[in-house]
């Protein structure tokens, strides 16, 4: 099959130094793909370079077969969302206005808006449990809430592939769950391809069906869970010890955290 | 969007009618409406009429120009004669004067120098293509600072002349006598803000930040590029026939952002309609207040707008 994202030989980084440093990766289309890594491995830098902020020094990205650096930006944002980490909130926009910012890779420049933007943006607020959220502003949300509301505006431009940093970042346990769940749930109904950064290893291992472990710009492993999150690898990559076991639920690996000092 | 928006705009215009209505018939020299009508007084009216256009133009351009600029560098303090635009103008004014060139050409004097000035500050802010918001603010204040110098600098070698000239420059005025001249500053203003109009949803992206803006799919360094260029060239047009006038720029943006939220969609029509209100009023005041004396409208534009933003700053203050 082919690949729905390829990353070739990739190498970037900012003024002289390479970030990342030859790093090639296939997202199949489907995939639920966690990208970890310890702090400075290069995981934004690889979403920033898959979303198209960022050049390249060396290699190529291909989105279905074609090279996104030579793709024009609306046609890329069409098939492919970011979601960030959250949202300055001392603005005042509505959840539906911001929302609807979602469809501007389909409007043309002197286009705005019809009842079908509209109907597509109600349904993404729907799907992502935020409907009632409609009418509020940004900064009444609670930080779940505004989470949501970012994936629903990602939804709305109804990509092909979900990109996300970090999105649980700043959630408490409940609301990771919530969001995980509810791409989880996007992933296997509407068969949406995720790649997302995750800080929380467990996290990862639960949801993710493919894991690429990321050490100083290259792929330290990539593959299932099982492969990937070994206690070996993970003291290697980010010189802690950890114990490894079993999730009694899901049946993937679970991180535990040994304290050096007790 | 605003439900209400409609409605708003409505009263927006209705109190926009009231306001050129008293304008008509407010003056330095009182004449009663029904006379005014009469074919004698027809230059008296037509010259009312003229400085009420003016005042509308000049309102609505400064505030969207202001809306512009707050929403590309994501400061709500910007204000449309950040890009040294005032005091290049300025500066082109007093060398004018000095030089002896008719006053036909000053308005052309004016622009050029605010243009001019414009180019500067981009030149210096920009670095392989791309602007940085911290680095033109920057540039704008260095430029403004050194042109300002320059215009005293000017003005105390070349005395008294100059500086009368130059009065009216620096707090503005709505006196304007020359149909054709408005005229030809209306067209770059209205077809800018029309422009600035069909990229309000980019505007709303790009307030989320410059990255957000890319991930939508929106060529940010272009927009920015295109709007900051509009904005400055309705500055620079409307300095030709009204000098420097603060505040406008800043305050109803500010205020209109508090009334109808940070939509440009909605925002950008709305404070059109509120700043020509404000600037008609503001020229009410200035012409009758101590008539026959007629007070620089940029002078009345500071004692009404300082109150009120400090007023609205306390507010959003104490809802924090």
């Amino acid at each position: 099959m082919k690949p729905l994202l390829r990353i070739d030989n990739l190498s970037a980084g900012y003024y002289n130094e390479d970030i990342i440093k030859g790093v090639s990766l296939d997202v199949q289309a489907g995939d639920f793909m966690g990208i970890i890594g310890p702090n400075g491995s290069g995981k934004t830098t690889l979403l920033r370079l898959c979303s198209k902020i960022l050049r390249p020094r060396q290699g190529r990205i291909y989105f279905s077969e074609k090279d996104i650096f030579t793709m024009e930006l609306k046609e890329f944002c069409r098939q492919v969302a970011f979601v960030s980490q959250d949202i300055s909130t001392d603005l005042s926009f509505s959840v539906m206005e911001m929302v609807l910012m979602g469809r501007i890779p389909h409007l043309k420049r002197l286009q705005f808006e019809t009842k079908k933007d509209t109907e597509i943006c109600e349904r993404a607020l729907t799907l992502t449990g935020s409907a009632e959220l409609k009418e509020k502003m940004l900064n009444e949300l609670s930080a779940g809430e505004r989470q949501r509301a970012i994936i629903a505006r990602a939804l709305a431009q109804e990509p092909v592939l979900l990109l996300l940093d970090e999105p649980t970042a700043h959630l408490d346990i409940g609301h990771q769950i919530q969001v995980m769940d509810l791409l989880k749930k996007l992933n296997h109904q509407d068969n949406l391809t995720i790649v997302m950064i995750l800080h929380d290893l467990n996290l990862a291992s639960a949801y993710c069906n493919r894991i690429c472990l990321l050490d100083n710009g290259n792929i330290f492993k990539e593959g299932q869970a099982e492969g990937v999150l070994t206690y070996k690898n993970i003291e290697a990559v980010y010189k802690t010890v950890v114990l490894v076991n079993t999730n009694p639920v899901t049946g993937r690996p679970n991180v535990v955290l040994v304290p050096k000092e007790l | 969007m605003d439900k209400y928006l409609n409605k708003k705009l409505l009263v927006l215009s209705l109190l926009l009618g009231i306001a050129v209505f008293f304008g008509l018939a407010q003056g330095s020299v009182r004449i009663p409406l029904n006379e005014l009508l009469l074919k004698d007084n027809q230059v008296i009216f037509n010259l009312r009429l003229l400085r009420i256009l003016a005042a509308i133009l000049v309102g609505s351009g400064l505030a969207v120009a202001g809306i512009v600029l707050q929403a590309i560098l994501r400061n709500p303090l910007a204000e449309p004669y950040l890009l040294g635009t005032s005091s290049g103008a300025g500066l082109a004014a007093v060398i004018a004067v000095i030089l002896g060139v008719s006053r036909i050409y000053m308005p052309l004097a004016a622009f050029l120098g605010a243009v001019a000035s414009i180019i500067l500050v981009y030149a210096l802010a920009s670095e392989r293509k791309k602007i940085a918001d911290k680095s033109l603010i920057l540039s704008g204040v260095i430029i403004s600072i050194a042109f300002s110098s320059i215009i005293v600098f000017l003005v105390s070698l070349f005395g008294n002349q100059a500086m009368h000239e130059m009065n009216w420059w620096l707090w503005g005025s709505l006196q304007v006598y020359d149909w054709q001249l408005v005229l030809l500053v209306a067209i770059p203003v209205i077809l800018g803000i029309g422009v600035i109009y069909i990229f309000a949803q980019d505007l709303n992206a790009i307030q989320l930040g410059e990255e957000e803006a890319l991930h939508l799919g929106i060529d940010t360094q272009n927009v920015k590029n295109i709007l900051i260029i509009i904005a400055a060239l309705i500055t620079a047009s409307l300095i030709c026939i009204c000098g420097i006038i603060g505040f406008v720029g800043l305050i109803v943006p500010h205020m209109m952002r508090q009334a109808v939220g940070s939509n440009h969609k909605a925002l950008i029509p709305v404070t059109c309609l509120a700043a020509a209100i404000f600037m008609v009023v503001c020229d009410i005041v200035s012409r009758t207040l101590f008539a026959p004396v007629e007070i620089p409208i940029g002078v009345i534009t500071a004692i009404i707008g300082a109150p009120i933003f400090i007023i609205l700053l306390k507010r959003s203050q104490r809802i924090r």
